[in-house]
């Protein structure tokens, strides 16, 4: 039972450092890397939001989309791409 | 088990430690990634102090009587829900819990402006965490909960027999989680403070949180009145207690904080006042924590005398004055960027609000004080009840009731006479109608009562007519319904409209504990099987008594219970039959009582009867002159101990002598029942106090539901607003498909 409990002590501790040092082993380049490289893919998801929009759009005015449907949609990735602005601007994108 | 869990509280002590020093590091050096490793620190913790009170759990579940505060707190007859609550009725175990709320809501208020604030937050992390290693030190060097005994003993001695009531499952959690709530605005304040970033910026990201630790430590504060009520057998919800009093302080000052946040937030306005406020509550919270701890005042929910006033002295110490040097320090930054424009207006209102919950605080701190201060004074520690709180407490509630009534209806900044009278005088004119009725109806006794009630009603109308004419404007926009007009009206505003279901509640309450506390009828009577008893318009006869054993599901013997049957009546008509009852758990002292008579001397309950009503409660409650029975228990005793002590008894048949004796005291009870003290209290519209709860929760959780703020809103409207106009900038038409798609037949 005491070893066990050592196990599960050493196995908290190994967590503990893991977790905690993480941030310090990838190093400040590493975070401003990481940041800049989600507000490149933020970018690109942002851009290609707006392009579904766009298509949602045509799609509407040939008929694929009955108005209801294309309101339903325009709304959710409205939506979506307010999400990734929001997210953007806490980033300082 | 115990040595993990004691690992866990080690290793949370030494990673707070740690996430304080990377997190002030990271703040003075702008190094990120020292940042989110306190952060993380305090994830770490998170995850610790979960282990640790799992650990705690499991032995409480599993009756692990090797862990000291287990065999303290517990029993094999403890039933499992009570087993699950036990861990927090003790001194350990209740510091486990604070920690590790602490712990779960920093880590969320962390995690969630983890992109935000970026100055502000590295140093709420720090005192989030300092907060951490004050409870962990305490766990680990002072209060363990994960000490072992050389020798487990074979049985608990038992939860507490008052603990035994359902809202002590949550009533402690609450509380904490209220205490553990406003550390947050409190290290955000500080971190504000220290890095000068004043603005209203701090204020948002944990206003929700302040909110919660209000709701939080309300709703714990009204847990603890209703087992009061219906627990403890002295017939009241509020005594004025240390204890309930350390709840309340921060509470009102909390709830000055959230209303006057509001004039910062809209006019740049109170900085020094809000940053004050959260300061203080904050502080007020531990000293509730140090009050339940320390033994200092006398309670009946205290703790008892500990060793811990030292170190909670200090950290108020270090709280209060760090508090005052930040404030003083940061005064200029501090200064209004608006004045008052009117004191007709909505802000000067709310300051008046602010002013008197604060007097109510400072009232409360020193009547709760008193003991200790007069025993400086004077060498003799006095104190002071319920008479002296209520001359002070009930005009500056009458005032906090009108205010609450006014500040809905009139309009920020600059009110004209005109348009506060056309909004004040329907509510106003119900109010005075209320006021005529109760006093038709007789309860001019009371004049603070009367006025309460008409106060009530002022507040109760004046949030009806904002909700009438808030769903009439919205009619006008649009073609929803009545009900439908309502809901939408408080989906657009829900902080607002939340905000009015909670005063209507709060009046509701006002109601009920006026008319509870001043109308009521209260009588005590002796009665033998066929008296009768008047308690205001009640009359109340003692019919038969009752008597029973109690046992656990294992079969082991839990209670004794002597209980009566009482037919109540007014003006001659069956109105309800009540069943009070008192139990009796056995004591430990075996060698002071002996073997049957234990079962008559440990902790006694009260079972009250009650019959709740809008109007009116009858509650009820007995105690049956145990000393009547004395002979038959000491006979019992004899006649036991001689059975026992023969050499040819079996555990089994001293178990079988044992219950029958027992039994056979109980049924010598229904046949020649002692006299019983009854104490029947006729309380008029204490229903109201309950309902009126029921309505601030549900306007709380209205207010505090996220997706209704209008601030949020307003960006997400901007936002939107920039979807469209890039959209726009970007636009352009796009490439037709190539090919038509092929029309399908039918």
């Amino acid at each position: 039972m005491e070893i066990l409990a050592v196990v599960a002590v050493m196995v908290a501790l190994c967590a503990v450092v893991f977790v905690v040092s993480q941030p310090l082993r990838r190093g400040p380049e590493a975070m401003e890397r990481q940041t800049s490289e989600r507000v490149r893919d933020l970018e690109a998801a942002r851009e290609a939001k707006y392009q579904e929009i766009r298509d949602a759009e045509l799609d509407a005015r040939l008929g694929k989309l009955t108005p209801e449907d294309h309101r339903t949609l325009d709304r959710q990735l409205r939506a979506d791409a307010i999400e990734i602005l929001r997210e953007l601007d806490e980033l300082g994108g | 088990m115990a040595t993990f869990g004691r690992a866990c509280l080690i290793l949370g002590l030494a990673v707070a430690l740690y996430g304080i020093a990377a997190s002030i590091h990271g703040a003075r050096s702008g190094r990120q990634d020292w940042v989110v490793s306190g952060r993380r620190a305090v994830y770490a913790l998170a995850g610790l102090t979960t282990a640790a009170f799992a650990v705690l759990e499991i032995a409480f579940l599993r009756s692990d009587f090797s862990f000291s505060v287990v065999a303290t707190h517990s029993s094999t007859t403890t039933p499992l829900f009570y087993k699950m609550a036990a861990p927090w009725s003790s001194q350990e175990g209740s510091l486990l819990l604070w920690l590790f709320m602490l712990s779960i809501w920093s880590s969320l208020v962390l995690f969630l402006t983890r992109r935000r604030m970026r100055e502000v937050a590295p140093y709420a992390t720090a005192v989030l965490l300092g907060f951490g290693v004050f409870f962990g030190g305490l766990l680990v060097f002072m209060e363990s909960p994960f000490d072992v005994l050389p020798i487990p003993p074979l049985e608990g001695t038992g939860l507490n027999p008052l603990l035994r009531h359902p809202s002590m499952m949550i009533h402690p959690p609450m509380l904490y989680s209220g205490y553990t709530l406003f550390a947050v605005p409190f290290a955000f304040a500080v971190g504000a403070l220290i890095t000068r970033r004043v603005d209203a910026e701090w204020i948002r990201s944990t206003r929700r949180f302040a909110l919660g630790a209000w709701l939080a430590l309300g709703i714990g504060i009204l847990l603890g009145a209703r087992w009061s009520y219906s627990e403890l057998g002295w017939g009241g919800y509020w005594a004025w207690d240390p204890v309930e009093n350390a709840s309340l302080m921060p509470w009102l000052t909390g709830t000055a904080f959230i209303h006057s946040i509001m004039i910062q937030e809209r006019r740049g306005m109170l900085k020094i006042w809000n940053a004050s406020l959260v300061l203080s509550t904050g502080v007020l919270a531990i000293l509730g924590t140090f009050l339940v701890r320390s033994g200092i005042l006398d309670s009946i929910h205290a703790f008892g005398a500990s060793t811990l006033g030292v170190p909670f002295v200090s950290l108020i110490a270090v709280m209060i004055a760090g508090s005052i040097a930040l404030v003083v320090s940061r005064r200029e930054t501090l200064r209004s960027e608006n004045k008052l424009d009117s004191l007709l207006s909505r802000e000067a209102v709310f300051l008046g609000n602010n002013l008197v919950l604060v007097a109510l605080c400072a009232v409360i701190f020193f009547g709760t004080f008193f003991p200790l201060i007069s025993e400086a004074v004077t060498g003799d520690k006095a104190s002071v009840g319920p008479p002296w709180f209520d001359q002070y407490v009930v005009p500056l509630a009458l005032v906090l009731v009108l205010l609450s009534g006014i500040g809905p209806l009139i309009a920020w900044r600059r009110a004209s006479a005109a348009g506060a009278r056309r909004n004040l005088l329907g509510p106003a004119l119900v109010g005075v109608a209320v006021v005529v009725v109760s006093l038709a109806l007789g309860a001019g006794s009371s004049p603070p009562t009367v006025l309460m009630f008409g106060l009530g009603a002022f507040v109760i109308a004046g949030v009806v007519q904002e909700f009438w004419r808030g769903a009439r404007a919205r009619r006008a926009m649009s073609d929803d319904g009545p009900l439908r007009s309502v809901v939408s009206l408080v989906r657009r505003n829900r902080r607002r409209y939340g905000g009015y279901i909670v005063h209507s509640g709060m009046a509701l309450m006002f109601i009920g504990i006026a008319g509870s506390s001043a109308l009521q009828h209260a009588n005590d009577a002796n009665l033998k099987p066929g008296q009768s008893m008047r308690s205001g318009p009640y009359d109340v006869t003692y019919v038969r008594p009752t008597s029973s054993i109690t046992t656990t599901a294992g079969g082991r013997l839990e209670k004794v219970n002597f209980g009566s049957v009482l037919d109540v009546r007014r003006d001659g008509k069956h109105v309800t039959t009540l069943r009070p009852s008192r139990s009796f758990f056995p004591s430990t002292a075996i060698e002071d009582f002996g073997p049957v008579g234990r079962f008559f001397e440990g902790e006694a309950t009260s079972e009250v009867g009650l019959k709740a009503g809008l109007t009116h409660d009858v509650w009820t409650a007995m105690t049956p002159d145990i000393d009547a029975l004395k002979p038959i228990i000491d006979e019992g005793d004899k006649v036991f101990t001689k059975f026992a002590n023969d050499p040819g008894t079996t555990p089994e048949a001293r178990s079988q002598a044992l219950a029958a004796i027992l039994v056979g005291i109980t049924e010598n009870y229904r046949r020649s029942p002692p006299p019983t003290t009854f104490r029947v209290i006729a309380s008029p519209l204490v229903t109201w106090l309950w309902i009126g709860a029921i309505v601030i929760v549900g306007g709380a959780l209205i207010a505090l539901w996220p997706t209704g703020d209008p601030a949020r809103r307003r960006v997400r409207a901007g936002y939107a607003a920039r979807v469209a106009q890039e959209l726009g900038a970007t636009s352009r038409e796009p490439e037709p498909e190539p090919e038509p798609e092929p029309v399908r037949s039918a």
